[in-house]
């Protein structure tokens, strides 16, 4: 077992009778690369803050690497941040940028030149020593903001929205090297997204946020496959979410739609409670011919909206009793025929029960 | 309008016109006629004759007035001090913790600027005077002497100076602290910099433009000022603002009065070229955009 680099055992901050996060626990392990994901006001913003020692808990503790760190001011904690706005120091070079917090601690001069250079070579900054942060475009900012917090060789990295004020195409790029510069110094990172594809991209593991606490923790894969509540299901990627009168039928769970018509899930997949949904994602989805024989989970419906996206098209079918699913398919060796479907025409949609998934009593609709 | 629709180049002049119309008949001419005047010799009554011979106004006026120079260097100098050292802690508090009554501060601040200037300084009299509700109850309480007085001192001038300027330093420290992203603080404390260490390494360097504007805009009237060593002071603490304005307007000497004026303004001019650059001002003010 990894050690755990930060600890949140019931953590909870108000702000005047606003409750910003709600009773968070929670363990980072160390060399884990974690993400908060959520919306914004989710509280994942302010949870990093206090991890920091921006802000205090109303109550509850912080662990940093066994210690209690929850009443330390943010200088005495050994995380370094990566603020959204990158907070680059305007009258400082790039060089004192960067040797800010090694110069804090003393550091010989030497040391501080050699370790500086590092921290520029990781960002592939090198040669950008004396410029002023004002004359860098906004990815080298960044960079520098990375730089100048990982020189300090901090035991947790926090990353507010690293990404957030960049272009899409840089993003995906900063995304990636985001992750390599991760692995290749083997620090902690706790990071702050409301992207769900940066996440997904990035993260070991992932904590959805929503309402000051987190909905599910786990890997990109099974947040993806696995959601277990209708927010996760809806948040990260897209989803259709099939609700119903909740039955059971032997090893599956069974969802009686409006329509009248049955839908299934293996009870391996989780817990559906009284109230809960079986839900598929769009992927999954097959089309078929009306009349076509298919075995597992079957709607009939008309196509309302095609829309060509290249690798994939997607399809709005509204299924017998108003229900309105989201289809994509594959551009590649269709089955059931060579063009495309339009709206107007009349399909059946199926899918394997075990590809679907099963959300339960949301904890706070 | 014609004109503009056929040559862009136009408009940036026209906008600048009335400006420079301004300048050069309130500015450049009477510099230029003043310039002229310290070229002179004769009376008011017998008449005027320009001739450079006539330079040597300029070293019989520095010879003699040297006392007042140095007097208004001296004043205008130990004045800026201590406006700075009361506006920057007042501006700090404003800026950072000021919250919603940032504004009613910020009136307060340049609410004396609604009484006149003289009036103002007047009121100083009052209030300095020898049993004024200052001395007064300290002479009753026999903390002072009883002869003891402030008014008519060195102290009491430069007490006034400070008093009328110090809104001209207060309000570009203010500018420049209300400006420094708060986030910079939170990056410098999270890089192990404690609340001083910040404020040494952060929140000081970039009021530094701040801090250049308003010892200027206090320094630069200060020193030419004759109002408070007029009002508040004695024989003794005349500034070379007092002699220019009796050789004007009393002695009526003007050739004496435009060399005099003239010397205070290179003067003035040199000071704020060495003080410029020893802050590094004009970086500075590049980068912290």
């Amino acid at each position: 077992m990894a050690d755990v680099d930060v600890r949140l055992v019931d953590v909870t901050k108000r702000f005047g009778d606003q409750v910003a996060v709600d009773g968070i626990t929670l363990d980072v392990t160390d060399g884990e690369f974690f993400t908060l994901l959520g919306p914004s006001g989710c509280g994942k913003t302010t949870t990093l803050r206090m991890i920091g020692g921006f802000e205090q808990p109303s109550s509850g503790t912080i662990e940093l690497q066994g210690r209690d760190v929850t009443n330390l001011p943010p200088y005495e904690r050994d995380v370094n941040t990566v603020f959204q706005s990158y907070a680059l120091f305007p009258h400082l070079s790039i060089f004192e940028n960067v040797a800010f917090g090694l110069r804090r601690k003393h550091v010989k001069g030497d040391e501080v030149k050699q370790r500086v250079g590092e921290a520029l070579e990781l960002v592939q900054l090198v040669g950008y020593e004396a410029r002023k942060p004002g004359q860098l475009s906004g990815g080298q900012a960044q960079r520098v903001a990375l730089a100048r917090a990982l020189v300090n060789r901090p035991a947790v990295l926090l990353l507010d929205e690293p990404l957030g004020a960049l272009d899409l195409k840089l993003r995906k790029q900063m995304g990636i090297e985001l992750k390599r510069i991760q692995r290749e110094v083997g620090i902690t990172f706790v990071y702050v997204t409301h992207d769900q594809e940066e996440a997904m991209t990035m993260s070991d593991r992932i904590a959805v946020m929503n309402k000051g606490r987190y909905e599910q923790l786990a890997g990109p894969e099974t947040l993806y496959e696995r959601p277990a509540t209708r927010f996760v299901a809806g948040f990260v990627g897209a989803s259709n979410l099939l609700e119903g009168r909740v039955g059971s039928d032997g090893d599956m769970w069974t969802v009686t739609l409006p329509s009248g018509a049955v839908v299934r899930a293996p009870k391996s997949l989780g817990d559906i409670g009284s109230a809960g949904a079986i839900g598929v994602r769009p992927e999954k989805l097959a089309l078929l011919e009306p009349g076509q024989e298919s075995r597992g989970n079957r709607l009939d419906g008309v196509v309302v909206d095609t829309s060509y996206l290249g690798v994939i098209t997607q399809y709005v079918v509204e299924g017998d009793g108003g229900l309105r699913l989201l289809v994509s398919e594959q551009n590649v060796d269709r089955t059931t025929r060579s063009d495309t479907w339009r709206p107007g025409e009349r399909v059946a949609l199926t899918w394997k029960p075990d590809h679907g998934f099963v959300v339960g009593d949301s904890a706070k609709a | 309008m014609g004109l503009i629709r056929r040559n862009p180049a136009f408009t940036p002049l026209l906008l600048l016109a009335p400006g420079l119309l301004w300048l050069a008949a309130f500015y450049v001419a009477p510099n230029v006629q003043m310039f002229a005047s310290s070229f002179w010799n004769g009376t008011l009554e017998g008449g005027f004759s320009f001739s450079l011979a006539n330079w040597t106004n300029y070293p019989d006026a520095l010879i003699k007035y040297q006392e007042q120079y140095l007097r208004s260097i001296e004043y205008g100098f130990v004045a800026t001090l201590l406006c700075f050292a009361i506006a920057f802690p007042l501006a700090y508090f404003i800026a950072f913790k000021g919250g919603r009554a940032r504004n009613v501060l910020l009136f307060l601040v340049v609410a004396p600027f609604f009484t006149s200037y003289l009036l103002r300084t007047i009121g100083w009299r009052t209030i300095l005077g020898d049993d004024s509700i200052i001395l007064g109850p300290l002479k009753a309480l026999g903390v002072v002497a009883p002869e003891a007085r402030i008014l008519d001192t060195p102290f009491a001038v430069i007490a006034g100076i400070a008093y009328n300027f110090i809104p001209f330093m207060i309000l570009p420290i203010y500018v420049s602290l209300e400006k420094i992203d708060r986030r910079l603080l939170e990056a410098a404390q999270d890089l192990y910099a404690s609340g001083w260490g910040s404020f040494r390494r952060i929140t000081l360097p970039l009021a530094i433009p701040g801090v250049f504007a308003g010892s200027l805009l206090t320094f630069i009237p200060a020193i030419g000022d004759f109002i408070n060593a007029e009002l508040l002071g004695n024989p003794g603490t005349t500034m070379i603002g007092n002699v220019i304005q009796r050789q004007f307007l009393v002695v009526r000497d003007y050739p004496t009065a435009a060399a005099l004026s003239f010397m205070l303004m290179i003067l003035i001019l040199a000071g704020v070229a060495l003080y410029a650059r020893l802050l590094g001002t004009e970086e500075l003010t590049s980068t912290a955009i």
